[in-house]
């Protein structure tokens, strides 16, 4: 028998977590260590496991399948291809970078660490699920840790209002989208859960437009589409660093993700009568999102904004059912998915010095942070799709897809790329360049080096992506090739 | 060393980016060591690009040392790079004029290890443009160029940098906007944006795209191109970030933003929009012609009304630049004759002059403002029993930029309107005011600043100018008269080149 690498990625985490639950609370550096320890393990194996898929065999690999409640279908099945495959890597780098700037995390640490770790293991275990069942299962099992990390670790003034909303919205989108799934499951009459299964099933056209809706928008609030985003930004703003990361990093990632497997996927008839919808909310999201970042007075409602402009332009890549629209979504979910752990990563190195996040009141912490200030400026680079960074060869292909469906969409969009330069730039003057306000003069200092380890590993992956898009593309082209057979 | 020489193109592009890489991991400390680790490594790209010149065959048609390799296959773009006449002349302008403006910076003390990083990154976003055989590529370093600018101007430059800066940046971007647009149509038509097959294929598109008639796609792709390429040049109505960002820009980056970037913008007219839209671009060069005549016209009157020496400089480019679209336009109206060949000759060495002339002047401007603090024209006067060496070299420099024959602005302002006074013989007269209206513009700058009544104020504070200094304007000072008097040898090139092209 192979060895199950999919499983280990995927347990690692909730193991170490139950690890360090044991551990006596007062033992910090310990937990720390074995925090970072296994966040490190899972870093290697899913590096691994990128380098290791086959990309001329394509398809789903290193499958793993045990029954679990054959009595209703419900199999442990695991496997990933071409577009999971990068989302997991995506989700070790996250989980790796955020668990390094959570080092400073004093309050409880093993209860932080032992919930993040259980939202990894759901993260992950939605990637690699290839039953729809035993995705539901990760999937919520990676939404409900959040409201705890959200209401205890949070930021006080809103952690309570953010958690309860964040949570409210994401357990009705997943109980509509559950109900499509069980729709899926007796209309299919092949009494599986399975997702390679339900592939084949062809429903009717009928079916697939009535309920594909349902299916893709209860995911797609993960995604943070409009008119369904503003769960997101308040989220991201109460959340402590680490789970601002995850949360933009990887959560919105797998309402997408899932969106794609089990909306588009399994419907494609139902996909192709709604890509309209889709489009126009999409469209929405990108530009709007742009102009509400732009007036926006705290720096991580700034970030909480773009991240629902630029999945917007995940969404819309999906809804153009085109090649080169969904190579380019796919890569864009893991550039932005890095680029927005990177800015979570660098607003938490700021606040915690300064304890505030108002863009007027900061200025000039280029001098006491230089590190963190180019990293920020690379991200920034990639926000706005500049060409050499990820940003760009992900958003092209998007653009490329949009002009083969909707040309007056595509130039509509293209707005949002200058009104985000904009923003980003002003973000930038004002919060590394400038006069440094006096009372943060001589009371600062600059970030650890494990720090500088985490953003330099993001921003490397985002540039050697952006010089080198065969880095990823090919993999992921494989797996859209699979999409396009389903399509038709 | 072969190696190098089949990977040339290579080599001159990304060395800049390379030593950037170097630089950093040097100690910031150590400015000197930066400073003469950034001027050598600006050199090699300059050797090297001298070596192309050299075994160049100008009398082959089509490109040259061509490399392609794989870049991202999944949308047909590939890293393409080839020279012919027309870039070579832009390859060595930029590897000339880049060591030179590092040279200009040794007096930079503000953080030397950002900004020498910057400015080797910037020569390779300007060489990229000239050497890319891709339209993607193209477009990559068309945009990554505006980088290291935005950071230089931001961080390096004057009191209002903020402003100029961001309106630098937006106004190129928001301009490239309809390109990147255009640019993702025609990947979509084609699934290759390679040039020498888009030259081939977009042209002989029939029928209807998107739902209209083709010829209304290429009108809006055609204009698309086109601002995006006027804005950088730029030609009247859409100069006014160039003043701006001259103004607040650090000496060397209006070296290099005078002399290289807006060369970006012709060069891209006569790369991309000329052949790729040869039919819309004789249906409208008359109103590219007309906007060149106003670039000229107005260039001129704005640059005599300005009292910052700065600002006046800056003006005369929109005036200089004006001349090269003027020649832009005769070949787009009139592409295969005699007179286009002639206009685009004089319009390519246009650029190159320009490129030479305008660094140097705006280098001139930096000298006296690093000593004197201050740009305002009324504050100088009398300066030249002062500063006698820098007076002498003011003077000749002007000469060279008002178009002095025997100096090498007259050759291609000459080639030029000769060129245009067949085709657009209305327009080119009216040019010819604006002509008149250089002279007027220089020897107001001439006279303010050495004649006249000596300013008793700067008797004492005022330095000669340096032998570091003199040592940056003097390569530049002999070219001026090298192309005045024998401008065969690079006219020879350019021309083998527009032969071909128009």
């Amino acid at each position: 028998m192979a060895f199950p690498i999919l499983s280990v990625i995927v347990f690692t985490p909730i193991i170490a977590g139950m690890i360090i639950l044991m551990m006596p609370g007062e033992r910090k550096t310990e937990i720390r260590m074995v925090a970072l320890a296994a966040a490190a393990f899972d870093l290697i194996l899913s590096v691994w496991l990128y380098f290791a898929y086959d990309i001329t065999a394509a398809g789903y690999q290193f499958q793993e399948m045990h029954s679990w409640l054959p009595s209703f279908g419900i199999g442990y099945h695991l496997g990933v291809d071409g577009i999971s495959t990068p989302l997991i890597l995506l989700t070790g780098v996250v989980m790796f970078t955020g668990v390094i700037v959570s080092q400073s995390i004093s309050d409880r640490p093993r209860e932080f660490f032992a919930f993040l770790f259980i939202l990894a293991t759901g993260v992950f275990g939605v990637f690699a699920s290839l039953d729809l069942f035993l995705l539901f299962f990760f999937y919520e099992i990676a939404v409900f840790p959040m409201y705890l990390l959200i209401s205890i670790w949070g930021w006080v003034k809103t952690r309570e209002y953010a958690a309860m909303k964040l949570t409210l919205y994401l357990f009705i989108g997943s109980v509509i989208a559950l109900i499509g799934a069980l729709a899926m499951y007796w209309a299919s009459g092949a009494h599986s859960f399975d997702l390679l299964v339900l592939e084949k099933a062809h429903f009717s056209t009928a079916f697939q437009n009535t309920w594909f809706m349902p299916v893709f928008m209860g995911f797609a609030i993960l995604g943070a589409i409009f008119p369904f985003h503003n769960w997101s930004p308040d989220g991201h703003v109460a959340a402590p660093t680490a789970v601002s990361m995850f949360h933009a990093g990887v959560l919105m990632k797998l309402g997408a993700f899932a969106a794609l497997r089990v909306g588009i996927m399994l419907m494609p008839q139902g996909a192709i009568y709604w890509k309209w919808v889709i489009l126009g909310l999409a469209a929405v999201n990108i530009v709007y999102g742009a102009f509400i970042a732009m007036v926006q007075t705290d720096l991580k409602y700034v970030i909480g904004f773009s991240s629902v402009s630029h999945m917007g332009l995940v969404m819309i890549g999906f809804a153009t059912l085109t090649r080169s629209g969904l190579i380019g979504s796919t890569v864009q979910m893991f550039s932005h998915g890095i680029m927005t752990a990177l800015f979570f990563a660098s607003v938490g190195m700021i606040y915690n010095q300064t304890h505030t996040r108002e863009i007027s009141r900061l200025g000039g912490f280029v001098k006491i942070m230089p590190f963190t200030a180019i990293a920020f400026i690379i991200g920034a680079l990639v926000s706005m799709g500049m060409p050499g960074f990820s940003g760009f060869v992900a958003e092209f292909p998007i653009f490329m897809g949009l002009w083969q469906t909707a040309p007056i969409i595509a130039i509509l969009s293209v707005i949002s790329i200058i009104v985000t330069a904009a923003y980003m730039l002003l973000v930038i003057r004002r919060v590394f360049f400038g006069e440094m306000p006096e009372e943060f003069a001589g009371r600062m200092n600059d970030v650890s080096v494990m720090d500088k380890v985490a953003l330099g590993l993001i921003s490397i992956l985002m540039v050697g992506i952006g010089l080198f898009p065969s880095l990823m593309v090919p993999m992921v082209s494989s797996g859209v090739d699979h999409i396009l057979a389903l399509l038709g | 060393m072969n190696f190098v020489a089949s990977h040339l193109l290579t080599t001159i592009l990304l060395f800049p980016i390379f030593s950037a890489v170097i630089l950093l991991f040097l100690p910031k400390n150590e400015t000197k060591l930066l400073r003469w680790t950034a001027l050598v490594a600006s050199l090699i790209p300059f050797g090297l690009s001298i070596w192309l010149w050299v075994s160049f065959q100008s009398g082959t048609p089509g490109f040259q040392f061509q490399e392609q390799y794989t870049w991202y296959a999944a949308i047909g773009s590939s890293f393409h790079l080839g020279v012919d006449g027309l870039s070579l002349t832009m390859v060595l302008l930029t590897t000339l004029l880049t060591p030179l403006a590092i040279l200009a910076s040794f007096s930079i003390t503000d953080r030397v290890k950002p900004y020498m990083m910057l400015f080797l990154f910037l020569e390779t976003g300007m060489l990229g443009v000239f050497l890319a055989l891709d339209l993607l590529i193209f477009f990559l370093f068309w945009e990554i160029g505006l980088v290291p600018m935005y950071f230089l101007i931001n961080q390096w430059g004057g009191e209002n940098r903020n402003y100029a800066s961001l309106k630098f940046l937006l106004y190129t971007m928001a301009g490239s906007l309809g390109l990147l647009l255009s640019i993702q149509l025609l990947g979509v038509l084609f699934q290759s944006y390679d040039l020498p097959l888009l030259y081939e294929r977009w042209s002989s598109v029939q029928g209807s795209l998107l739902g209209l008639p083709v010829a209304t796609v290429k009108t809006v792709a055609f204009w698309a191109f086109a601002i995006a390429f006027a804005i950088k040049v730029p030609i009247w109505p859409f100069h006014t970030w160039l003043p701006d960002a001259h103004t607040e820009a650090p000496t060397a980056g209006s070296m290099l933003l005078a002399g290289v970037l807006l060369k970006l913008g012709a060069y891209g007219f006569l790369r991309l929009v000329i052949p790729l839209y040869p039919v819309e671009a004789h249906r409208y060069a008359g109103i590219l012609a007309f906007l060149a005549v106003m670039s000229i016209i107005f260039g001129a009157f704005a640059s005599y009304g300005q009292d910052d020496f700065k600002r006046l400089v800056a003006y005369s480019s929109i005036n200089h630049m004006g001349f090269v679209m003027l020649g832009v336009a005769v070949a787009a109206r009139a592409a295969g004759t005699l007179d286009a060949h002639i206009a685009v000759d004089g319009a390519v060495l246009q650029m190159f002059n320009h490129g030479i002339s305008a660094a140097a002047m705006f280098f001139l401007v930096g000298v006296i403002y690093e000593r004197a603090h201050t740009r305002d024209l009324n504050a100088f006067g009398g300066l030249f029993p002062i500063v006698p060496v820098y007076g002498g070299i003011l003077i000749f420099v002007s000469m060279a930029s008002l178009g002095l024959p025997t100096l090498n602005g007259f050759v291609s302002e000459f080639l030029v309107v000769r060129g245009s006074w067949p085709i657009f013989p209305f327009l080119t007269a009216l040019g010819m005011l604006g002509l008149l209206f250089t002279g007027a513009y220089i020897l107001k700058g001439i006279k303010k600043i050495l004649h006249g009544p000596m300013n008793e104020d700067w008797v004492g504070h005022l330095t000669d100018i340096s032998t570091r200094e003199i040592l940056v304007v003097t390569p530049l000072m002999i070219l001026f008269l090298v192309i005045g008097l024998w401008p065969a040898w690079i006219l020879d090139v350019i021309n083998k080149a527009v032969m071909v092209l128009f």
